[in-house]
């Protein structure tokens, strides 16, 4: 195979022949081109996507109470249902929960600190919801599980609230009016993956006591310990039987107990990233294909415009496996190297754009304090993909290119001398 | 060298067959200087392929050098015709990329001689027919008479036994045909058969041997001292029509 005459005579053939050999190059550079720049769009997308749905854990899940809305042993529809801490334990236990909070929600909103004020809201929690909506603490601490023994009046500012009350100064240890009654401020905290930190926590248990909430609920938050969407589903299922239970409603009303599964969504968005994925392949098989073709015509043409030369050397005494030899080297050579160019190009400019992607991502991380928004993100290409769709295309130009070689390779002499 | 016994050719034309060489009886000496004539269609060129193993034939036998060739493998072919012939065109056949030289030098690249060594010798060749100057030019900026004397240079190159002609002056003006048939006198001398089709009876006039072929059959064969009557009876032939 590595026979240095035969691949000069191959590079001069190449040399005097430039517009051939650009347009089979060019056809092929093309192909492998378009395909990185499909792939890589794919991968940015779906990259991007699926980084902003980590902005809450992905196996969460709410659930809410409400009125019942189906009669249920002989008690009228219309009932309030009123969940309470000792749901809170029940839901807790409940095997496949993982994190619970609950939240009872408290009226007025005035935060005061000195003489700024602004209205925010306060939200009460049990320790565990930093897990569930994936707060990030900038500074001190979140709520802990002494604050809810102790009903304290702790409170754990967004970066937005901070920002609007202290204006830079320390924050941690002072304390700050919520409609009216003093907090201690513990910490500062971004909600994960949000532009917007205008929400401050409070332990569940101060904010029954302050706010007059004896005992009551109002939602659970909770990340459940599955894998699939069947797997959340039962763990949702069970939590519905037994609140239902201890409620005496319908386990399937919707309205008495309102249940939100986040990874049902996610589940379902990415099985639509799949479909997209699927899509781009077709694409991306489908200009794969179109370069085959671009190539085995260009073949073609080659050895039909080089009937002649090739009945020339015939009847000086080449064999047929070496004219075959010398045609097909030639599409090999020019279709690996093209393929290399397109894979250079298709893969650098993909890199180019997730250099922009990234510094974009990066200016804007920093106006909204480490979260930036783009649904773009790392938009490259597996290399074994690229390597492989290239050799899959200098191998299809090959057998495109056999065929007309072989058959030019057999004609008589004769005929190919006399073709003009 | 060369005999032909019977020899049958036809060529399929759509369902129809044409019947081209109609049983050609022919035998050819080493060192000959043969012509073959006869009008369009009366075989000649059908003939010389056959002879050329650029072609097959249907039936009868073909002894080269006192081998049969029928049947042969395209390998086989190639590599015997690499060895004992040459050949020269109507149109030249160079390739039209590579230079004289390189041009010169394609038979050898065929038996394996390495480039520096192939490129010597075609220049030696190109020497001998007075084109070392034109060695690097590409085939288009040379004259036909320049260009056919490339060819007789590369049909020479590899030594054969015996050159094939195909009309070598065909393309050319008759001062520069007459050169080319002194170069190919030149060749006979070294002991080289020499077949050349023409339908020009100065040119055939020039060779040793004269094959007049009609309707497929080898008509008359005149030999060397019978030209000069044969050439009253083409003039009278000439003056009826």
């Amino acid at each position: 195979m590595f026979d240095i005459d035969k691949w000069q005579e191959i590079l001069a053939t190449i040399k005097k022949n430039k517009m051939r050999t650009f347009l089979t190059g060019f056809s092929v550079a093309w192909g492998i081109f378009m395909l990185m720049i499909l792939l890589g769009s794919g991968n940015g997308l779906s990259n991007g996507v699926s980084e902003n749905f980590t902005r809450n854990a992905i196996n969460a899940m709410w659930l809410w109470s409400g009125k019942t809305s189906i009669p249920y042993q002989g008690m009228k529809e219309g009932r309030e249902i009123k969940l309470t801490n000792d749901d809170y334990d029940i839901i807790k236990d409940i095997p496949g929960i993982d994190k619970t909070s609950g939240r009872y929600f408290i009226s007025g909103n005035m935060f005061s600190y000195g003489s700024e004020y602004g209205s925010y809201t306060a939200i009460t929690c049990h320790p565990d919801l930093q897990e569930v909506e994936s707060i990030d603490i900038v500074e001190g601490r979140f709520v802990n599980e002494i604050d809810i023994r102790e009903a304290r009046k702790s409170v754990v500012l967004g970066k937005d609230i901070y920002d609007a009350l202290f204006k830079g100064k320390n924050a941690i240890g002072e304390y700050i009016r919520v409609n009216n009654i003093p907090f201690k401020v513990v910490g500062i905290c971004k909600e994960g993956g949000g532009t917007r930190h205008r929400n401050a926590y409070i332990p569940v248990t101060t904010g029954q006591r302050v706010f007059n909430g004896s005992n009551r609920l109002h939602n659970f938050a909770v990340t459940v310990d599955a894998k699939t969407i069947e797997e959340s589903q039962v763990i949702e299922k069970a939590v519905r039987e037994q609140v239902a239970q201890k409620h005496k409603f319908d386990a399937t009303d919707e309205s008495a107990l309102g249940s939100y599964n986040k990874l049902e969504d996610v589940m379902q968005t990415m099985k639509i990233f799949q479909a997209i994925k699927i899509f781009i392949w077709i694409i991306g098989t489908g200009t794969l294909i179109a370069g085959v073709v671009g190539v085995s015509n260009i073949m073609l043409i080659v050895v039909k415009e080089r009937t002649k030369e090739i009945g020339i050397r015939k009847a000086i005494g080449a064999s047929p496996a070496s004219v075959i030899g010398l045609i097909l080297l030639e599409s090999i050579l020019i279709t690996t190297v093209a393929g290399y160019i397109g894979l250079v190009l298709g893969t650098g400019l993909m890199e180019g754009i997730n250099f922009i992607v990234e510094q974009q991502y990066a200016a804007s991380a920093a106006t909204n304090g480490g979260n930036g928004e783009t649904i773009f993100r790392n938009p490259t290409v597996d290399l074994n993909v690229a390597v492989m769709s290239t050799v899959l295309l200098v191998i299809a130009g090959t057998i495109a290119g056999y065929i007309p070689a072989k058959r030019a390779a057999s004609i008589k002499p004769i005929e190919a001398l006399r073709d003009e | 060298m060369i005999s032909l016994s019977n020899v049958h050719k036809s060529y399929a034309m759509g369902s129809s067959k044409l019947h081209v060489l109609k049983g050609i009886d022919l035998h050819i000496g080493q060192g000959e200087f043969v012509s073959i004539m006869g009008s369009s269609g009366s075989g000649k060129s059908t003939l010389l392929n056959i002879l050329g193993i650029l072609d097959n034939y249907d039936e009868g036998a073909y002894h080269l050098n006192g081998k049969l060739i029928k049947n042969m493998s395209e390998k086989q072919a190639a590599q015997l015709r690499n060895e004992m012939l040459g050949f020269v065109f109507q149109s030249f056949n160079l390739i039209s990329f590579k230079n004289a030289m390189e041009n010169v030098a394609l038979p050898l690249y065929y038996q394996g001689v390495n480039r520096k060594k192939r490129n010597k010798i075609a220049l030696e060749y190109l020497d001998k027919m007075g084109l070392l100057p034109w060695a690097n030019h590409l085939p288009s900026e040379m004259s036909g008479g320049q260009k056919q004397r490339v060819a007789i240079a590369r049909s020479l190159i590899s030594k054969p036994k015996i050159i094939f002609a195909d009309e070598p002056t065909g393309a050319l003006d008759s001062a520069t045909s007459f050169e080319v048939m002194d170069i190919l006198q030149d060749i006979n001398k070294e002991g080289i058969t020499l077949i050349i089709v023409t339908h020009e009876h100065d040119i055939a006039a020039m060779t040793q041997k004269i094959i007049r072929l009609h309707d497929g059959k080898i008509a008359e064969i005149l030999e060397n001292g019978e030209l000069k009557d044969w050439k009253h009876q083409y003039k009278r032939e000439l003056e009826i029509a």
